[in-house]
């Protein structure tokens, strides 16, 4: 079989519909003549305080409201919501319940939940309902957390949720052997992933189907699906969850379950009529998971060379109040620090400490971005301590492209150990370095430098299902939905490959459990490897499939036959063959032609073999359901470099140039990958220099709008050039790698060691701004 | 208010807001509502050919006025918007949740500046928030969109 769509540049087949104003996002959802009720929370002002009382009651008496909930008016009201990942060293894990009724931990949990005719009486109710708090000391900053004067809960000593020790080699020994030592401190604040659509849930419950619908702009349909099986005590097969279109997620949007995820149903049900709810961008700030608080102690030991001998990490991570994604994202930072390089002797341990902020869990880099800050501020350090360029640094401490696979050997977060695959870290560095070219003249221009990998395509599985239909256009589904990373274009590609069909042939399903109902998510950079080939796997099956009814009808061998240009052919004699369209006809024997050519399949047309009509052991139809599970993660990396200019009196940063040269293994569509690293790259530079989310030391989120909360806009983000190298995985079929967080990663790393260099100031925090560096210069001098 | 050529009665609200009720009253869904305060632009038209935000605004203030919406710019079945057409061929939308707003601050634009040079582009599509792409495709598109525009 020829390859003709993969690897190629293809336009998206999703975009006609989004572009004329027919996207269906959750708050489309509203069908003719079934107009949901809306609804709003009543939401916690304060950070931390106990709940004297809630008094409803003027609420529930305004006109067009038709219902209002506590804790006290839901049969799962006492309920603690799930830890998501537990995990052995998740001593002391807690969640939010539904609704506060005792304690409230966070300024933004809900307390109370509205259901009226519209939003705006909604909003109105929501103003009359009076909430007596009794206000309790507030933990702030990971730092004042671990230091404990004051308890996020009190059941919790320490405030630590978590702790993990591990060790490669043997780090004290080797310390304090090594030519050189440095101790460094490294901080990272927090920071939103902001998708422009904010979440949103509709619900419906048919009484006489005993049917839940449920659209909810989640990364997980699959997920949600079960737990409100569980939850309403209904067999799966009674709960349908569809991600329509997403308008993007970056990670928050796979932590489940936010309150009105279930809340939402569960009224829709009570009342028997459709409900919706759709977030603001106000409650989005601090009712959505956040991330990237962390602080690291780093040690590190070297020789004469700047190769590194011994590297100890501790650092703490800024839970927020609540642990409901266990503890991945240090787990994730914990396994990331070292990089594309070689570190004999390596120990991190990591506190997860609670504060009285929004919890926190994956945005896109997922504590990827916080590693490779510290292992790349630390060999720029060490670069720096012994006069020696940053690249060659950087050269000598490579693992080189005949080690793999390389264990790392300390855990990752797919509860193996971290395993690289492949790679060719060298060439990256080459090529990143080549395509940057020489300095811009000027002063105030620093050169920066960062190099990452990046564990892509974690498990447990996805899978797909796959069916040519008797007028030979091909469907496709998978459970995983799309927030933008053009699902619907990227599979239709693999599919068409396999089945030998044009692409525009392939129509794709994802996120809908009606079509699909198994499957984990969308995140982790694990669309394109565990969804992608399940997608490969059941086309492939199908091909089979195909093949065998085909022979049997061409009085072939399977074997020497192939599926190309719609047609099952005979290899070499693309004369002798019958269409895919025929193949799908004859796999499904009927008693009644029901149009579409059946009657080639009836019982009294021509047999092409004795026995039963349906061979022991087929099943009807050209379709096959397959599976991916991935063995271990898919390792992809790159090299970052850039150089700036930073205005000496205003401290205004420009980006003069910013190369990336990107390594996914083989690219299903470069515009696609493209795009994502494009769109991570900004992402990146906005939480390097201007996105920080500001809590004052009574836990008010103090910038909880998009005036004060800088996202970039075009005017922020500089052009970028991208290059590939692909070192295809070994561990799957398409041999592919994950793409989604590459552009993010290093991003902070690159503009600290540029800034750095153009300041000549230590650079050990992020996200800088203006103001930060301005101080950083002030008390340098 | 005339809505994609269309009169349609007076709203009945007077606290609705424009882009509540292009959405929920006439169900023209194109227009995204993405932060309620005006920063985004995901919710821009055209009023009077001139793009606003239509969360910042009244549907009440819109009577007696022209309103373009995304879905005004072509007819379904019919060729895409040259602007919307170099959208596509340009990879300047991912999740498509800001891209109405977008096209619609681009059509004035080139409105404004048939041919805009890159400064220009910068500053006409500055009042809109994209978190997927990066804003370079957006960009190249523009450029394109002057390209099909004049052609």
């Amino acid at each position: 079989m020829t390859t003709r769509w993969f690897g190629q540049r293809v336009q998206r087949v999703e975009d006609d519909r989004l572009l004329r104003g027919h996207g269906r996002f959750t708050d489309d959802i509203n069908e003719s003549g079934e107009r949901a009720l809306e609804s709003c929370f009543v939401r916690s002002p304060f950070a931390h305080a106990r709940i004297r009382s809630i008094d409803v009651s003027a609420a529930r008496a305004m006109p067009g409201v038709v219902a209002v909930y506590t804790a006290a008016d839901l049969p799962f009201g006492q309920t603690d919501l799930p830890i998501l990942i537990p995990h052995p060293n998740l001593t002391h894990g807690r969640t939010q319940r539904c609704l506060a009724s005792e304690v409230v931990r966070y300024a933004g949990e809900a307390v109370a939940f509205i259901v009226a005719d519209s939003r705006y009486v909604a909003e109105d109710a929501a103003d009359l309902v009076e909430v007596e708090y009794e206000q309790q000391p507030v933990v702030i900053t990971p730092e004042i957390a671990a230091r404990a004067e004051h308890l996020v809960h009190d059941d919790v000593p320490g405030n630590v949720a978590a702790e993990m020790l591990q060790e490669v080699g043997d780090v004290t020994p080797a310390l304090a052997a090594a030519p050189h030592r440095k101790r460094l401190r490294f901080r990272f604040e927090r920071g939103a992933a902001s998708p422009m659509e904010a979440r949103a849930v509709w619900a419906r419950w048919s009484k006489s189907e005993s049917k839940l619908t449920v659209y909810d702009s989640t990364q997980s349909p699959t997920s949600i699906r079960g737990g409100l099986a569980v939850l309403f005590g209904l067999p799966e097969s009674s709960v349908e969850v569809i991600a329509p279109d997403v308008g993007g997620g970056f990670g928050p949007k796979i932590m489940l379950f936010y309150p009105d995820e279930l809340l939402v149903p569960f009224a829709a049900m009570q009342l028997g009529r459709p409900v919706k709810w759709t977030e603001d961008r106000q409650e989005h700030f601090t009712a959505v998971n956040h991330e990237r608080g962390q602080v690291h102690d780093v040690e590190v030991g070297f020789d004469d060379e700047g190769r590194v001998l011994a590297l100890s990490v501790d650092f703490i991570h800024d839970a927020g109040a609540y642990t409901p994604y266990g503890i991945i994202l240090p787990i994730i930072t914990a396994g990331q620090v070292p990089g594309p390089y070689r570190v004999p002797n390596y120990r991190v341990r990591f506190r997860d400490v609670y504060t009285n902020a929004t919890p926190t869990s994956p945005y896109r880099g997922a504590g990827r971005p916080h590693a490779c800050f510290v292992m790349e501020r630390t060999l720029d350090a060490i670069a720096l301590e012994i006069g020696l360029d940053r690249a060659e640094v950087r050269r000598r401490n490579f693992i080189q492209p005949d080690q793999f696979p390389y264990d790392v050997g300390v855990a990752w977060q797919d509860g193996n150990t971290v395993i690289y695959d492949s790679g060719n870290y060298p060439a990256l560095l080459q090529k990143a370095l080549a395509n940057l070219g020489p300095r811009p003249a000027g002063d105030h221009v620093g050169m920066g430098l960062g190099m990452y990998v990046e564990g892509t395509g974690v498990g447990p599985y996805e899978g797909a299902h796959v069916q040519v239909l008797v007028s030979g256009k091909v469907v496709a589904a998978t459970g995983i939905p799309s927030q933008g990373q053009s699902h619907a274009t990227v599979w239709a590609q693999i599919v068409a490959d396999e089945l030998g069909v044009d692409m525009a042939d392939v129509e794709v399903t994802s996120g809908d459990t009606r079509r699909f109902p198994w499957g984990v998510g969308t995140f982790a950079s694990r669309g394109a490897v565990t969804a992608g080939n399940a997608m490969a796997v059941a086309a492939r099956m199908v091909a089979d499939k195909a093949k065998h009814i085909a022979g049997d009808h061409l009085e072939v061998d399977a074997a020497d036959l192939e599926l190309s240009g719609g047609e099952v052919r005979v290899k070499g004699a693309s004369d002798r063959g019958i269409p895919l369209a025929a193949v799908a006809v004859l796999a499904n024997p009927v008693r009644y032609a029901f149009g579409g050519g059946t009657e080639a399949a009836t019982q009294f047309a021509t047999r092409s073999r004795p026995g039963p009509p349906l061979r022991e052991g087929e099943q009807p139809g050209l379709e096959a359901t397959g599976y991916y599970s991935p063995p271990g993660s898919t390792w992809a990396a790159g090299c970052h470099a850039a150089y700036v200019r930073v205005d000496p009196k205003t401290f205004r940063l420009e980006i003069l140039k910013y190369v990336v040269v990107h390594d996914c293994g083989r690219v299903i569509n470069p515009l696609v990958v493209e795009g994502q690293i494009e769109g991570g790259v900004a992402q990146g530079i906005g939480g390097a220099f201007y996105e920080r989310l500001a809590y004052d030391a009574e836990g008010q989120l103090r910038n909880a709008s998009f005036m004060e909360y800088l996202m970039p806009y075009a005017t922020e983000v500089p052009a970028i050039e991208i290059d590939h190298i692909e070192t295809p995985s070994p561990l799957n079929p398409l041999g592919v790698k994950g793409a989604g967080e590459a552009g993010v990663i290093p991003v902070g790393a690159v503009l600290a060691s540029a800034i750095e260099e153009a300041l000549g100031t230590p650079i050990t925090e992020m996200p800088l701004s203006p103001l930060k560096l301005f101080e950083l210069v002030k008390n340098r001098s | 208010m005339k809505v994609n050529g269309v009169v349609h009665p007076a709203p009945g609200d007077p606290r609705r807001l424009l882009s509540d009720h292009l959405r929920h009253e006439l169900g023209l869904t194109g227009t995204h509502v993405g932060c309620e305060h005006g920063v985004c632009g995901c919710c821009t038209v055209l009023f009077d050919g001139m793009p606003v935000r239509s969360c910042l605004m009244l549907a009440v203030q819109a009577e007696g006025h022209e309103v373009t919406t995304i879905e005004g710019l072509a007819a379904d079945g019919a060729p895409l918007h040259p602007v919307q057409q170099a959208f596509h061929e340009c990879h300047a939308l991912q999740c498509g949740f800001c891209t109405p707003g977008f096209v619609m601050s681009v059509v004035g634009l080139l409105a404004q500046h048939p041919s805009p040079t890159e400064e220009q582009v910068g500053e006409g599509i500055a009042g809109n928030l994209c978190r997927c792409t990066g804003y370079a495709s957006i960009r190249r598109a523009v450029h394109r969109a002057g390209e099909l525009s004049r052609k």
